[in-house]
């Protein structure tokens, strides 16, 4: 890999974890109505991924999907006005955190209902073969989801007509307040590839370039035909499921060695720094950059209007 | 001059189906057992648009509405079938959660240009999970067209529109008009979404029909011309939008309304129409509106129950009777 796009792959990690952060500071501050469920620590999965494909491809995203999003491209500035509920928003303010979609980079939206992009991402991937333009979706999905009728009806249609479909699962650990072990047999959940007859992988979710290689490897079989493949990225978010999560399901401890040993952009600038010889005058003005950004972003979320009431029915119909 | 022929329900919808998928390459069929349908509607497509547009489906349904929400959302025209209207309840999620939804909730980035096409209705001792009348159902649901058209002439104008249209529509094929003629006519045609349709004129009540029940109102109203009453009979044609103004301007003639449908009474079309006539028309109606529908009660097997469910030819016509006094 060249160090300008190992760079990239830190500055996508390094702006989700600083909008996030931003994003908490601004709920907790009164500024943000709604749920929020943050993606800092799962940085990599988006990061890795999206870099994977180009920008005329789909993504598929969760009700944690600014990481997905901004990643994808998404516009920060436009992004924090939607969570402000502002007019200026991605979504006009009618989506919040939950449905948070830029569809000129190609989202495809985000979902409240767990495992409801799953099934609306083979349509995507079965566009891209009707029309014969060669291009790919990735799916993303927590651990949860890959409990749904719907993971499952959606692994066999894309298996069975070959869509050029990534599934993506970014299993933290815990399906909102339940831990792995209470809601699945399975250690893995790539082997539910199998059931579906395509290939299952395990990638360490902290490793933003095992992240990239995994699903240049999918991406590159999908292009060629082959059909789809389970990814399963084994990550973990350093914030509860929403904002104000008690937390009762796991310990302090386990959250602070996570975020001490298992920070993925923290991993990563160790290895700009040790294997790609990237000197800290090289990082300095790329983070400085993003933190300028997301400030800006704030300032024009906070000073856009909001939503005009006479138009509250405006996107009901076309 | 173009001419009429005659022809079934099944087969006008057939030609639609060929029509728009002859004149836009993006609309193609998803569903399960397309090649050898249920009720025979897609026999045989495949030959001509072959298996890439003609999508035999496993039978996932969430796969199915799903599938066609992803691909309405990148530049095509999907044509889903449901085989029986009773499996919607399978697909509820992303008919209600995405697909009548994904425009609002983008701020009017997304658009979802899709038909799901489904046979509802009673009639064939298929029992509680395969005829039931789900129609208003949906009603309550923003963001969804419904088309119910009763005749061969209005489902094929209907869907051709529907095809068309960049909302995403719930088209409700009763499975008894499949083998009901009725004439079509040669060459183009599309119908509007909106615009009710006065089956027949008369001036002493209003009787508001869909689907099945628009030929049993038909055959009432025959039945009360034999008795020197004059009845109305409008059918909607579509759910969402509802033209109330054609209902409302007939209650002006006739100040005296009825509802017929198939589904339950109980929060049904007739319930909606009621309502909103009540807001808006009370003025004008001089005895109180009534409602029959389907019992509130799931569907039984046996033939015999079956027909009890029902409004029917001699109920509408006593129940006009009795509401003219």
């Amino acid at each position: 890999m060249d160090k300008s796009l190992a760079l990239n792959l830190y500055a996508t990690m390094f702006r989700i974890r600083t909008f996030e952060e931003e994003v908490k500071r601004q709920f907790e501050d009164g500024n943000i109505p709604g749920f929020i469920h943050l993606g800092s620590g799962q940085e990599a999965v988006s990061a890795g991924a999206c870099a994977a494909i180009n920008h005329d491809d789909y993504i598929g995203s969760t009700h944690r999907g600014h990481a997905n999003l901004i990643a994808k491209g998404g516009r920060t500035d436009k992004m924090m006005a939607e969570l402000f509920a502002r007019e200026t928003g991605s979504c006009k303010g009618r989506g919040g955190c939950l449905h948070i979609t830029e569809m000129g980079v190609g989202s495809l939206g985000a979902n409240g209902i767990v495992a409801a992009g799953i099934i609306v991402a083979n349509g995507a991937a079965l566009s891209a073969k009707l029309q014969h333009n060669n291009k790919v979706v990735l799916t993303f999905f927590g651990d949860g989801a890959t409990n749904q009728g719907k993971f499952h009806e959606a692994m066999n249609l894309a298996s069975l007509w070959s869509l050029p479909n990534i599934f993506i699962c970014e299993n933290n650990l815990y399906g909102e307040a339940t831990p792995l072990a209470q809601h699945m047999k399975l250690k893995d959940i790539a082997v539910r590839a199998k059931a579906y007859d395509m290939p299952g992988v395990v990638v360490d979710g902290q490793d933003v370039l095992a992240v990239y290689e995994a699903v240049s490897t999918a991406v590159k079989r999908a292009r060629d035909g082959k059909g789809p493949t389970l990814i399963e990225a084994k990550t973990y978010r350093f914030h509860g499921h929403h904002i104000g999560d008690p937390e009762t399901y796991r310990t302090k401890e386990e959250v602070e060695e996570w975020m001490e040993k298992r920070d993925p952009i923290k991993l990563f600038k160790e290895k700009l720094i040790k294997e790609f010889k990237v000197k800290n005058t090289e990082i300095d003005p790329i983070e400085a950059k993003i933190l300028k950004e997301i400030e800006a972003a704030v300032t024009f979320a906070s000073g856009s209007p909001t939503p005009d009431p006479a138009s509250l029915t405006r996107d009901v119909y076309v | 001059m173009a001419e009429n022929r005659l022809m079934t329900g099944k087969d006008a919808i057939r030609e639609a189906l060929i029509e728009e998928m002859r004149r836009d390459k993006t609309v193609f069929l998803l569903g399960e057992d397309l090649e050898q349908a249920t009720f025979g509607v897609t026999d045989g497509l495949i030959d001509e648009f072959g298996a890439e547009r003609v999508r035999n489906s496993p039978i996932s349904e969430n796969a199915i509405i799903g599938a066609s929400i992803g691909a309405a959302l990148t530049g095509m025209r999907p044509v889903a079938e449901i085989m029986f209207a009773d499996f919607l309840m399978d697909a509820m999620d992303p008919i209600v959660n995405t697909m009548a939804k994904a425009r609002f909730m983008t701020g009017g980035q997304a658009k979802v240009p899709m038909v799901i096409r489904t046979p509802s209705g009673a009639g064939l001792s298929a029992g509680a999970q395969h005829s039931q009348s789900p129609e208003a159902l949906f009603m309550h649901i923003p963001g969804i067209k419904i088309a119910v058209p009763s005749t061969p002439y209005d489902m094929k104008g209907l869907l051709k529109t529907s095809i068309r249209m960049d909302d995403p529509v719930l088209f409700f094929e009763h499975k008894m008009l499949y083998y009901e003629g009725g004439e079509v006519p040669d060459g183009e045609y599309t119908l509007p979404f909106g615009k009710a349709d006065v089956k027949r004129q008369g001036k002493d009540v209003t009787i508001i029909a869909v689907l099945a029940m628009v030929k049993k109102a038909m055959m009432a109203a025959d039945m009360l011309a034999g008795e020197g009453i004059e009845a109305e009979v409008i059918d909607p044609r579509t759910l969402n939008p509802l033209d109330m103004e054609t209902i409302i301007n007939s209650l002006k003639k006739t100040k005296k309304l009825i509802t017929v449908e198939e589904g339950a009474r109980t929060g049904g079309i007739g319930a909606e129409i009621a309502a909103r006539v009540a807001e808006d028309a009370l003025d004008y109606l001089d005895a109180p509106i009534k409602r029959l529908g389907g019992v509130d009660c799931p569907i039984p097997f046996s033939p015999v129950l079956e027909e009890v469910m029902y409004p029917t030819e001699d109920s509408i016509a006593a129940a006009v009777k009795q509401l003219l006094g």
